[in-house]
Order: C-alpha cells, then sequence, then structure tokens
C-alpha cells in the first residue's frame, strides 16, 4: 500500500512535468520569436525556473522595459517565500539539501507537498516534483528554441487549463478542514477580484488576507461536505 | 543590460525561496505561526489557479479554459486519478475552442 502510494506520488508529478514540459516549448518558442538570444533563454530556466515571471520578462523586455521586467518578476516571485517556509520541513536538514532544494521551490512542488501528510511521503513529493519539473521545464525550452515559430500555440491544445485543474486537485484534500478552505476561498476570491486592478503578482500576494478568516470567533464545527467549485468565483 | 535583468530576476528569486526554507528552522516559529503556515500556502496556490483559471491578462478569460478547469475539478472530487483530471481538463478545453467558443 505505501509503495503503491508513493508510485502514484512519482506518476503524477511526471504527468505535471510533462505538461509543464508542453508549455515551456512554447515559452522557448515565443522568446525567441521575441529576438531574445537562445543562450538568455536557457539561463532564464535554469537560474530563475519560475514560468509566470519569465513569460512576463520576455514581454516587457521585449517591450524595451527591463525594469518593470525586474520589479514585476520579483513581485510576482514574492510568493516563494511563504512557500519556502512552508515547505522547509520537505527539503530536508542538510545545508546541501537546503541549498539545491530551495531552487525547486515552485508552485507544483508546493502543492504535492501539502497534499502529503506523511514527513516521508512530504519529502518524496517535493523533491520529485521540483526535480522533474526542472527537467521537463528545461527540456521543453531548447526545444522550443530548436523548433522555434514551428511550435503550436498552447492554447490549441487547452495547456492553459491543466496547470489550475492540477492545482485544485492538490488542493481539495486540504479544503476538507474548514479553516483552510475558509482561507483559501476567500482568499482566492480576493486575488480574482483584485486582478482587473493591480499589478500582476499582487493579487495572489493580497490572497494571504484570507488568514484574517481564522479569526473570526466560531461555532464548534458541524459535519460538512468539501466546497468545491472553480476556486475564488466572484460568487463566494 | 539582457544579462543584468536576467540576474537580478535570478537572485532575487532564489533569495525569496532560501529565505523561506531557512526562515523555518533560524526563527524558531512559535506554534501558532507554524499552524498558520499550511492555510497560508493554500491561500497563495488557490489564488494562483483561481487568477489562472479565470482571468488572462487582468480580464476574465473566456468560457473554453475555465470550462475545462471546472471538468478537471469536477473529476478530482469524483477521486479520479490525477493524470485524469490534468489531461481532461486541458482536452475540454481544447474541444472548447476547436468548436469556436473563446
Amino acid at each position: 500500500m505505501r509503495s503503491v502510494h508513493r508510485t502514484t506520488i512519482v506518476r503524477d508529478a511526471l504527468a505535471i512535468s510533462v505538461a509543464t514540459g508542453a508549455v515551456a516549448i512554447s515559452f522557448g518558442a515565443i522568446a525567441v520569436g521575441s529576438g531574445l538570444p537562445p543562450w538568455s533563454v536557457v539561463a532564464m530556466s535554469v537560474f530563475i525556473f519560475a514560468g509566470g515571471a519569465q513569460f512576463m520578462a520576455v514581454a516587457l523586455i521585449a517591450a524595451g522595459n527591463p525594469l518593470a521586467a525586474v520589479l514585476g518578476g520579483l513581485l510576482v516571485n514574492a510568493r516563494h517565500l511563504p512557500f519556502g517556509l512552508a515547505v522547509a520541513d520537505a527539503v530536508g536538514p542538510r545545508w546541501w539539501q537546503r541549498l539545491i532544494g530551495s531552487h525547486i521551490v515552485i508552485d507544483e512542488s508546493v502543492a504535492f507537498t501539502l497534499a502529503q501528510q506523511d514527513p516521508r511521503d512530504r519529502r518524496l513529493a517535493f523533491w520529485t516534483t521540483g526535480g522533474l519539473l526542472f527537467i521537463f521545464w528545461n527540456l521543453g525550452g531548447l526545444a522550443g528554441i530548436a523548433l522555434g515559430s514551428a511550435v503550436t500555440d498552447p492554447a490549441v491544445l487547452g495547456l492553459d487549463a491543466a496547470f489550475p485543474a492540477g492545482l485544485i486537485a492538490l488542493l481539495l484534500p486540504s479544503l476538507k478542514d474548514r479553516a483552510t478552505r475558509e482561507v483559501a476561498l476567500s482568499g482566492a476570491a480576493l486575488a480574482v477580484l483584485t486582478t482587473p486592478f493591480l499589478p500582476a503578482g499582487l493579487p495572489v500576494l493580497l490572497s494571504l488576507a484570507g488568514l484574517l478568516t481564522l479569526l473570526i470567533p466560531r461555532k464548534p464545527e458541524k459535519n460538512e461536505e468539501a466546497h468545491v467549485g472553480t476556486t475564488g468565483a466572484p460568487a463566494c | 543590460m539582457l544579462i543584468a535583468v536576467i540576474a537580478a530576476l535570478a537572485v532575487g528569486t532564489y533569495a525569496f525561496r532560501v529565505t523561506g526554507v531557512l526562515l523555518q528552522d533560524r526563527l524558531q516559529l512559535p506554534p501558532r505561526i507554524r499552524h498558520v503556515l499550511p492555510p497560508a500556502a493554500a491561500a497563495l496556490l488557490g489564488a494562483l489557479a483561481a487568477t489562472a483559471a479565470l482571468t488572462e491578462n487582468g480580464a476574465l478569460a473566456g468560457v473554453a479554459r475555465p470550462a475545462g478547469v471546472l471538468v478537471g475539478v469536477l473529476l478530482a472530487w469524483r477521486k479520479a486519478p490525477f493524470t485524469a483530471v490534468v489531461v481532461t481538463a486541458a482536452a475540454t478545453t481544447a474541444l472548447l475552442r476547436f468548436l469556436g467558443l473563446p
């Protein structure tokens, strides 16, 4: 049973990594298509390793606004600090684990780690997802550079739906807890509602305000069904 | 110029990551703060998922992507395997776009 569960973790991590690798192909193609030299596209994927910030940086560099690329990218990536806090136990105690592991703290590895309870499963989920994602993100980027304009728009394949669906699937178990659910849903709703008005990155950080729901005094918990839906729909 | 932008983003992003990881044991966070970390991460991930599902460049996304995500989430809710969730979400969105929906 235990080994079956661990095989499932690896298989699921591989699935999200392959989907992300396909998005990386389009990143590589778009970046060289915007006139960036191939070395810079490789350097971004190896050293920044954060999709949202990389796409944003390419667009802003191409638009001739490098300062906005840096400031905007850092704003988008600030979430990795609380992410690091949340998965530090899964990264491991040794100094080299912390130095290397820090680099693969990313949305997917955090979501996979949070979905596990057992410390050994958490460690496996973190390192497998982060490691595979790093490999596929970089291989995909290289493929995109090589293929250039021959790459199909990932929207045609619906790949933009894979990331949010995968994230929500990983979050569902933790949303069974009422306190976590209220924090996450109110935070997500706040992020969606403020997205039209705030610079990219800020709405996601603002979701931390959902933690304020923990301060609301409440009656003892009755049995409740997990609330599911497209998280953060304005109706929540 | 380009190399400076990439270096600044790489150093800054790594600094966020490593600070979070190292703060955990350096600070010896009190249990109350430690207790808040999983819901905080859930809020950030939920916000990422919701904005990725529903918005595009600061405006509402079309119909195809939210619909695909919704189908994926329903499958996940019914305990479908993760791979099936991801593939079905993408396939639904691709199909709706093929049919001409935005």
